[in-house]
């Protein structure tokens, strides 16, 4: 009895010393190796006196445990520490750069008509395309514009054949017409899309982009396009209140005809939308001529309604401060850079138009 | 068009403000440009002496004048008028002058060598007259004593710019504007009052209009003025002139643009003894010329409206007059004309000519047909009082007459389109006022339509009219209605929003370029398309529709590598052009990628883009659009504008006829032509018109799903293959021996070299095993194992390495 008490107090002031990992094991295998000094003890149980053993067995397994508890905190005093050493050794400058991350961007005008869509999506309007290459009837004379009409000086129409007959669109209002020779009452679209006309300064340029508005039902009223446009203009620009003003105007295509101009003011040079006393025109819009409702085979005694033209990329340009027009068009990557959008920026409905 | 508020105060008795009347203008519909103050800029000019006028030293024709404004000490101006003398009294403008004939702005300015502040004026330059030969020449008796003084008397009458829809002509005159304002309740509209001129001549000019085909003239009417004094134009009249920014001329050419101004009444003025006997309106046959009063010579097809006489064509009717018979100062006798000519023809001839003039701007819009008489009294009695002369009596040849125009109004449609309701009483009002005449029987109005208004045809035009003059802003503003008649995107237009979002989170630049292209470029990239020309190109670089989206994206490319960026990713989604019809375009994606990535990293390799940076944005593109990966086949066909052995073609399915993407390095031709100067270029395109509807929602893919937890094994192999034997087929080959266990294969080292054959390649790769039904045992995995080493010898003749 008194030699394993002897080895445990022998071994308990070994492992008080300063040990690493190896002569750990060393003493791990000295006690409980195979011909480890406990383990034999072990052996040696059998051979006991029946009434020894017991007790022997006993005190045996209280110094193995009180042992291997032991082993057990060095063990981890020692990793421990050594991990502790090994971090000392690992210190890296946390304050060089990331590794990169290639986010593109999207294109402003890709975006408004992202937040057009989203806007006209709650109040149910779809999204209709057409080509942008037209012919001259479904651009000018199905909306009202025929050949010999002074209003068709006012587009400067880029050509594509000699007889005039091919073109490139001078707005979406050509996807009216197709849409309703397509489809039958009610209408309720939108169209955006490429728009041309052979024009070029810091407000104009050839290309450019449109959105169509157009809503056909049975008793579809002027009442209706206010409001209509009054939601869309207060959602685009994210403000409550919006001052608007209807203007009479001339479109061969409606009747009547008004242009909308929204009130603004200039606040530490920016233009800020929806205050002031100036008035900036963005849209010309009005009741669907009864001859365009004819030249589409709508009974135009039956049905009624309003459609709307809005340049998107000016849209884009008064929400985000943008200037030039043309700069939209010319790929300059630092451009794209500051104005473009986050891919992950999707307009939406219910997480809202932008952040 | 433009008119002072004193010069519509002649025709609309008001008491209202400016500002109201402004605002009122441009609530019917009269949208107004500018409202400004006629005087403002021009009290610079100022009345002065020249004091002193020396030699410039380093120019023959420039003299150094000290000038006298009026201030304590002279100013000193450079001049090279021949008649700057000293003691002249002139107009003198300042430094931030703007002169009126070329609105430049003046500034303190060195003239070889000397500085001169300021310049002294010629009358043409301050639009007093065409006399430019020198400075102005100021009476001294009537300006010695004004030294200092504003040369212009201040001014306050304020000018009104409008611009008029093409559907207003009767606005192009001050009376029709008046009138509009009238209706609208801010004042009543004048008589006018024509005094009583004797017509005791006889008008001995015959005239005559042909019954052509097509005669695009109605009515002609005439007045022949003997013995008049063609001079200066009055005071009052040149101000009117000048006021509204045009120049004075003569007073008979005045006199006319004054009417046309005041009453949107075109005039023509002839020379009476220049007319060769007679006056025939006729249509003009293919080959006839004129020279016309812009001094070129016209040469005319057939059947365009000319008036002529027995020598030959004097003018284009409504268009333009000829020199031939132009007015002078030293006119005696005149031939006045006031003429309907039908719009069409009108626009139809000016077209052609390539003619813009005020009168043809007047004409195609519709010019009032009853204003005939009206014109030529008021011309004639003007034209008595500055200029003298016997008037004729008025000779009126028509073919046919211009009634007024009935409409039956119902007075429901207004309340059906405008969605409010007024009172029959004022509708009655609005249309009177505005030249209607009404009858009203229970629900319509008969209604005789004024002939100035040729743009009121049918109901909705009444509705328009009543509406804009009861104004806008009594139309309610109605909530929306929430009601969808279909989804917002179609399944197409949902991809391809989804593909833009999903090519740029790859870190490319969505960009948007023109539609139309340089053909020079086009040509590189345009592959066997048709060049589509556009007749009338902005500018002659961009004079095609694109054939291809790389045409514009490498242009723009070189432009920011030329900014000093390297390193550049660019997409564009939007349409090419396969053929001029409507309809023959289709929706592409291009992209492209530049120089390296990692550049200048700390951390990490840099390398130049390579095709498998493409290869892995299309594909993942196309893989997060919702299509199968495992499906996809890659043929390393590609359009010629690619490197031919470093490019390929995606297709959706191994049975699928056309490829819905390309990708690879750009060729190197290519960077030659277009001197782009980087490491490296790649790029892809999808073609979304290719890419089949996926019918897979997310519901359908989300239903089963199905894993294993038994052990996963890996094992790997090295197959030696012919040098161009493709991977992909060897991870058919491998994939198609038991889908269920073969989980997954990789491919992680291609050898050439030491140890292969020449004409070989070793193709080491990694082949994930896993059943769903059980754990497999050592044995199972070396049946699988040598199952696919013999498969893949058998069908691809390669050897495993051993």
């Amino acid at each position: 009895m008194s030699d394993i008490k002897k080895i445990k107090d022998d071994y308990l002031n070994k492992l008080n010393n300063d040990l690493n990992i190896e002569s750990l094991n060393q003493i791990k295998t000295e006690l409980f190796g195979k011909n480890g000094k406990i383990s034999n003890y072990f052996k040696k149980l059998g051979s006991l006196p029946t009434d020894e053993r017991k007790k022997f067995a006993s005190d045996l397994n209280s110094i193995k445990n009180e042992l291997q508890v032991k082993i057990d905190s060095k063990l981890q005093e020692i990793e421990t520490k050594e991990i502790n050493s090994k971090l000392e050794n690992e210190k890296i400058d946390v304050t060089l750069p990331e590794r990169e991350f290639g986010r593109g961007k999207i294109h402003p005008v890709s975006q408004v008509i992202d937040e057009i869509s989203s806007i006209f999506s709650e109040i149910g309007f779809s999204v209709e395309e057409g080509p942008d290459i037209e012919n001259e009837h479904y651009n000018f004379t199905a909306l009202n514009t025929p050949d010999n009409h002074p209003a068709r000086d006012m587009h400067d129409t880029f050509y594509l054949d000699n007889n005039k007959e091919l073109l490139l669109r001078t707005h979406t209002s050509p996807v009216q017409v197709r849409t309703m020779l397509n489809g039958k009452p009610p209408f309720k679209i939108i169209a955006p899309g490429r728009t041309y006309r052979s024009d070029s300064d810091q407000t104009h340029s050839p290309m450019f982009h449109q959105v169509e508005g157009l809503h056909i039902d049975k008793d579809i009223n002027m009442g209706h396009l206010k409001g209509c446009l009054n939601y869309f203009i207060k959602s685009f620009f994210e403000v409550d209140k919006i001052k608007m003003r209807f203007r009479p105007s001339h479109f061969p295509f409606t009747e009547p005809s008004a242009e909308v101009d929204i009130g603004y003011e200039i606040k530490d040079g920016k233009i800020v939308i929806g205050e002031g006393d100036k008035w900036l025109e963005i849209l010309g819009c009005g009741m669907v001529h009864p001859n365009v409702l004819k030249n589409v085979k709508v009974n135009p005694d039956k049905y009624q309604g309003y459609a709307f033209g809005i340049g998107i990329d000016r849209l884009g340009m008064l929400k985000y401060g943008i200037n030039d027009l043309r700069a939209f068009f010319e790929t300059d990557y630092r451009w794209l850079n500051h104005f473009g959008f986050d891919p992950l920026d999707v307009p939406s409905n219910y997480r809202g138009l932008s952040r | 068009m433009k008119f002072t508020i004193g010069w519509l105060k002649e025709h609309l008795d008001t008491q209202k403000k400016d500002n109201e009347l402004i605002e009122k203008l441009t609530d019917i519909g009269l949208e107004v440009e500018s409202f400004e103050n006629l005087s403002s800029g021009l009290d610079s000019f100022k009345v002065a002496k020249i004091i002193n006028a020396e030699q410039h030293p380093n120019a023959d024709r420039l003299r150094i004048c000290d000038v006298d404004i009026g201030l304590d000490d002279t100013v000193k101006v450079v001049c090279g008028a021949p008649n700057a003398k000293k003691d002249l009294l002139t107009i003198y403008a300042g430094p931030g002058s703007i002169i009126p004939k070329n609105n430049m702005k003046l500034s303190v300015s060195k003239i070889r060598g000397v500085t001169s502040y300021g310049m002294l004026c010629s009358e043409s330059e301050l639009n007093l007259s065409n006399e430019s030969e020198g400075i102005t020449e100021l009476p001294t008796v009537k300006y010695s004593d004004k030294i200092g003084k504003n040369f212009f008397k201040s001014n306050t009458e304020k000018v009104v710019d409008l611009s008029i829809t093409p559907n207003r002509p009767d606005c192009l005159g001050v009376r029709g504007i008046a009138r509009d304002l009238a209706a609208a309740g801010v004042g009543r509209l004048k008589k006018i009052l024509l005094k009583n001129i004797k017509k005791n001549a006889s008008q001995k000019i015959k005239v005559s209009i042909t019954k052509d085909k097509n005669q695009g003239c109605t009515v002609f009417g005439s007045c022949l003025i003997e013995g008049v004094t063609n001079k200066e134009s009055p005071q009052w009249l040149k101000e009117k002139i000048i006021s509204l920014g045009q120049k004075p001329i003569s007073a008979i050419v005045d006199i006319t643009n004054y009417v046309m101004l005041d009453l949107n009444r075109p005039l023509h003025a002839y020379d009476a003894d220049k007319i060769d006997k007679e006056i025939i309106v006729r249509n003009s046959k293919m080959g006839e010329t004129f020279e016309a009063l812009d001094n070129k010579e016209y040469k005319l097809n057939d059947d365009m409206c000319v008036i002529s006489d027995k020598s030959g064509v004097l003018g284009l009717g409504g268009i333009i007059g000829g020199t031939r018979s132009g007015t002078e100062i030293n006119t005696k006798n005149i031939l006045l004309e006031s003429a309907y000519f039908i719009p069409r023809s009108i626009r139809k001839t000016s077209k052609l000519l390539n003619i813009d003039t005020d009168a043809k701007f007047r004409f195609e819009r519709g010019i009032d047909p009853q204003s005939i008489e009206l014109g030529l009294s008021k011309a004639a009695e003007l034209i008595s009082e500055i200029c003298g002369g016997k008037i004729s009596n008025f000779d009126i040849q028509q073919t046919g007459k211009h009634e007024k125009n009935k409409i039956k109004f119902n007075i429901s449609l207004f309340e059906k389109i405008t969605g409010f309701k007024i009172n029959d009483n004022d509708i009655i009002k609005i249309l009177t006022d505005l030249g209607f005449e009404v009858t009203k029987k229970k629900l319509e109005l008969d209604l005789k339509i004024p002939t100035w208004r040729p743009d009121i045809t049918q109901p909705i035009d009444i509705v328009e009219e009543i509406v804009r003059i009861k104004g806008y802003e009594n139309i309610e503003t109605l909530q929306p209605e929430k009601t969808k008649i279909k989804d917002t995107l179609n399944a197409q237009q949902k991809l391809f929003h989804f593909l833009q979002r999903s090519v740029a989170s790859k870190g490319y630049f969505e960009t948007v370029t023109w539609s139309f292209t340089d053909s020079k470029i086009n040509k590189l990239f345009k592959e066997n398309l048709k060049e589509i020309k556009i007749v009338n190109p902005i500018s002659s670089d961009l004079d095609v529709m694109r054939n291809s989206i790389f045409t514009n994206l490498t242009f723009y490319l070189k432009k920011n590598l030329d900014r000093g960026f390297k390193d550049i990713s660019l997409f564009e989604i939007g349409p090419i052009f396969k053929g001029s019809k409507p309809g023959e375009q289709l929706t592409v994606i291009g992209a492209i990628k530049s120089g390296k990535i990692s550049r200048l990293n700390w951390n990490e390799k840099d390398r130049i883009v390579d095709v498998f940076d493409v290869k892995r944005d299309v594909i993942q593109t196309l893989v997060e659009a919702g299509y199968d990966r495992q499906s996809f086949f890659v043929r390393d066909k590609s359009p010629s504008y690619y490197h031919p052995g470093k490019s390929g073609s995606v297709y959706l399915d191994k049975d699928e006829t056309d490829p819905v993407a390309y990708f690879g390095e750009i060729h190197p031709n290519i960077l030659k032509k277009l001197d782009i100067k980087t490491e490296g270029l790649v790029g892809f395109e999808i073609y979304m018109d290719y890419l089949r509807e996926n019918k897979t929602k997310l519901k359908d893919l989300k239903t089963n799903f199905e894993y294993s937890d038994y052990q996963k094994s890996e094992r790997d192999f090295a197959f030696v293959v012919d040098k161009n034997f493709k991977a992909q087929d060897l991870i058919e080959i491998i994939s198609s021996i038991d889908k269920n266990l073969i989980r997954s294969i990789k491919i992680f080292d291609i050898y050439e070299g030491e140890n292969i054959p020449q004409d070989k390649k070793s193709i080491a790769l990694n082949v994930t095993i896993q059943s769903s039904e059980k754990t497999l045992e050592e044995s199972d995995l070396e049946k699988i194992n040598k199952l696919i080493i013999s498969t893949v010898e058998t069908k691809s003749g390669a050897k495993i390495r051993s």
